[in-house]
């Protein structure tokens, strides 16, 4: 009954049908090479998008913290978002103290120099024994800034979509899943802050 | 062109006739023009034509008024300023694009809804639905995209809360916000490539506009009894249908008028109605505006948006955070549009042969408005409960309301033809009936 179609054994694998015909890996070959190549084409107008050069380099800055009083805040840019540095109040700080850790949502100090600590007062200062709480001003929920010295735990609020963040900047009630970022922070003299 | 019988377009000798030959534009514009549509068609059919005036309407202020546009982190706003104050009727031209697009999404939802209410979206008409969904949501994301550009208070921080959705993502979330931002946050970078798109996307539309009036022709319309025309001859087609020109044009063109006075009535006389005066704040990276809203239109995705929080039973025994929960809720309100041709187990079109479900569309339809108030109120107090309840009845709606109720409810009696629906409706009582049947009166009666 089998007909022999020498045409479709080329195309389809050698007669007894387990063997890929020399055609079959050509064709497959092209389709792959034609793949990658269509890929290279494409990434440069994607790769486009991301931030240029111009937007990298802008990566760090120092502030003069001298003029900042306890229990004021400044707020500065970095990376186009707003920092806040906050001398926090014994209260304030009496206050983050005494919030037991397993009451924290996020129990992460979310801090770029503690990554892996968990979220004490101590871990979300720049420098233990000073009281300059800076830390990112952008709601970890959709980017809003939050409001200082508000909501329900006396730290912060956004206003946008009714997040809460204690006085050590710990999202406490809302919808934000984590605590207000740390940057990377360090004193580089007394009164001079480095970030990034 | 389609698979409804008209009557086949001949050429006059001479040039159009060698135009025919050549490109059968002739044919197309005939084939338009006296287009079989269902005589029984109602003033819920009007917005299709308002809403390809629009989207002209959009086109052609938006090309004038991108002559003067800067982009740019302080030109944008300036540019804006500048448009209103010294350009040649530049106030107006920006009043109607920013107006035109409100009223565009007041006739796209008045579509959808009519849509909905006669069963448009059921077989054979699918894709033709779904082709509208894919029309909404690029509506939504040009619209977006053009609120951005005046680079206002609102304009910046909906463009950082709404590009901060991608966010939620897990695993590609930073990286894919960083890539729609150019930068490390929303900037000049972003603003600039919102314009490119704002400026590509209405032509996207205009291009899925071409397939949806195609797919259109194809199958025909609906109309208000849902029963399909008779396509067997065209002598039939003629008993049930009349040419699109001049009858339906020229109903088009007055329901138009009237969209157009009242449209025209805002743009004049309460321009900035529809807006938020934060708007004319200029924007600022470091202070979010104390009540932050989006357009109305965008008002009941948003409350559905807002509407998840951590401490729903639900997003407890979900494996993600109400952040993510949210987002794909509000996409999730959205996409679940582009199922209900399968959703819906009815095996009639139209509700009004539906007498159970014609109550759940009315409580859909309130629904719908009951989330865009709630998505204007800040999250707190009674509100996130109506918004909660509100989007729970979205979906209940789509995924259960609407499978279920096509199972166990009994539809009334259809008209036997779009004809007899039509002469019923004007008391015509035509000698010459059409479908010859002794049962015609009884067939119009509705069963019980």
């Amino acid at each position: 009954m089998t007909i022999k179609e020498p045409i479709v054994a080329h195309t389809h694998g050698t007669e007894d049908g387990t063997e890929p015909a020399r055609r079959d890996v050509l064709f497959l070959a092209t389709g792959a090479m034609g793949g990658v190549g269509v890929a290279a084409t494409v990434w440069p107008l994607i790769d486009q998008m991301n931030p240029s050069a111009s937007e990298r380099a802008l990566s760090s800055i120092e502030v003069d913290v001298s003029a900042i009083e306890v229990g004021q805040q400044v707020t500065v840019t970095f990376l186009k978002s707003p920092v806040f540095i906050r001398r926090l109040t014994d209260e304030e700080k009496a206050a983050a103290e005494a919030t037991p850790i397993a009451d924290l949502k996020d129990q992460n100090a979310q801090n770029a120099l503690h990554p892996d600590d968990s979220a004490t007062l101590k871990h979300r200062l720049v420098d233990p024994e000073r009281d300059f709480l800076v830390m990112s001003g952008v709601c970890t929920h959709l980017g809003c800034v939050p409001v200082g010295e508000a909501g329900d735990f006396g730290g912060w609020f956004c206003p946008c979509h009714g997040s809460h963040y204690d006085t050590a900047g710990r999202i406490r009630k809302g919808p934000a899943p984590t605590n207000l970022a740390i940057p990377v922070a360090r004193f580089t003299d007394e009164n001079t802050l480095k970030l990034g | 062109m389609g698979n409804i019988p008209q009557d086949h377009y001949e050429p006059k000798p001479g040039t159009a006739t060698w135009l025919e030959d050549r490109l059968p534009i002739g044919g197309l514009i005939s084939h338009l023009q006296n287009f079989p549509t269902p005589k029984n068609l109602n003033y819920a059919y009007v917005f299709g034509g308002i809403l390809v005036l629009f989207l002209v309407i959009q086109i052609v202020t938006g090309i004038v008024l991108s002559m003067h546009y800067q982009v740019g982190d302080e030109a944008s706003f300036r540019s804006v300023e500048h448009i209103m104050r010294d350009v040649n009727g530049g106030w107006l031209l920006r009043y109607a694009h920013a107006n035109g697009a409100s009223f565009f999404f007041i006739a796209v939802y008045a579509h959808i809804f009519r849509g909905l209410y006669y069963g448009s979206y059921k077989a054979p008409r699918e894709l033709l639905w779904i082709i509208g969904v894919l029309i909404y949501v690029v509506m939504m994301a040009t619209a977006f995209m053009g609120y951005v550009l005046p680079w206002g208070q609102m304009s910046f921080w909906g463009a950082k809360v709404i590009t901060s959705l991608f966010g939620a993502i897990p695993l590609v979330g930073d990286s894919l916000t960083t890539w729609l931002w150019g930068g490390p946050a929303v900037g000049e970078a972003t603003l600039n490539r919102m314009f490119s798109l704002h400026y590509l996307l209405p032509f996207v539309i205009a291009g899925l506009t071409v397939l949806h009036i195609w797919a259109l022709h194809h199958v025909g319309n609906t109309n208000p009894t849902g029963v399909e025309i008779r396509k067997d001859s065209i002598e039939n087609v003629k008993k049930d249908t009349v040419p699109f020109t001049p009858y339906i044009a020229i109903k088009d063109l007055y329901a138009i008028v009237v969209f157009l006075i009242i449209f025209v009535a805002f743009t004049f006389f309460a321009p900035n109605y529809l807006g938020h005066p934060d708007n004319y704040i200029e924007a600022n990276p470091l202070v979010t505006p104390a009540h932050i809203v989006p357009e109305w239109y965008f008002l009941p995705f948003y409350a559905i948006l807002r509407a998840i929080t951590d401490d729903l039973w639900i997003m407890m025994i979900m494996p993600f955070d109400a952040k993510l929960g949210g987002v794909l809720a509000m996409f999730g309100a959205i996409a679940v549009l582009a199922f209900i041709p399968w959703l819906d187990t009815s095996r009639v079109r139209s509700t009004t042969y539906r007498p159970i479900y014609r109550w759940w569309y009315w409580i859909l339809v309130a629904d719908f408005f009951i989330l865009m108030w709630v998505g204007a109120k800040p999250a707190e107090g009674i509100y996130p409960i109506i918004a909660l309840i509100g989007t729970v009845y979205w979906f209940a709606h789509f995924l259960v309301v609407l499978p279920v109720v096509g199972l166990i409810e009994k539809p009334l009696a259809l008209p036997e033809t779009v004809e007899d629906a039509f002469n019923k409706k004007h008391g015509i009582n035509d000698q010459v009936s059409t479908t010859g049947k002794q049962d015609d009166a009884a067939a119009l009666q509705p069963a019980e």
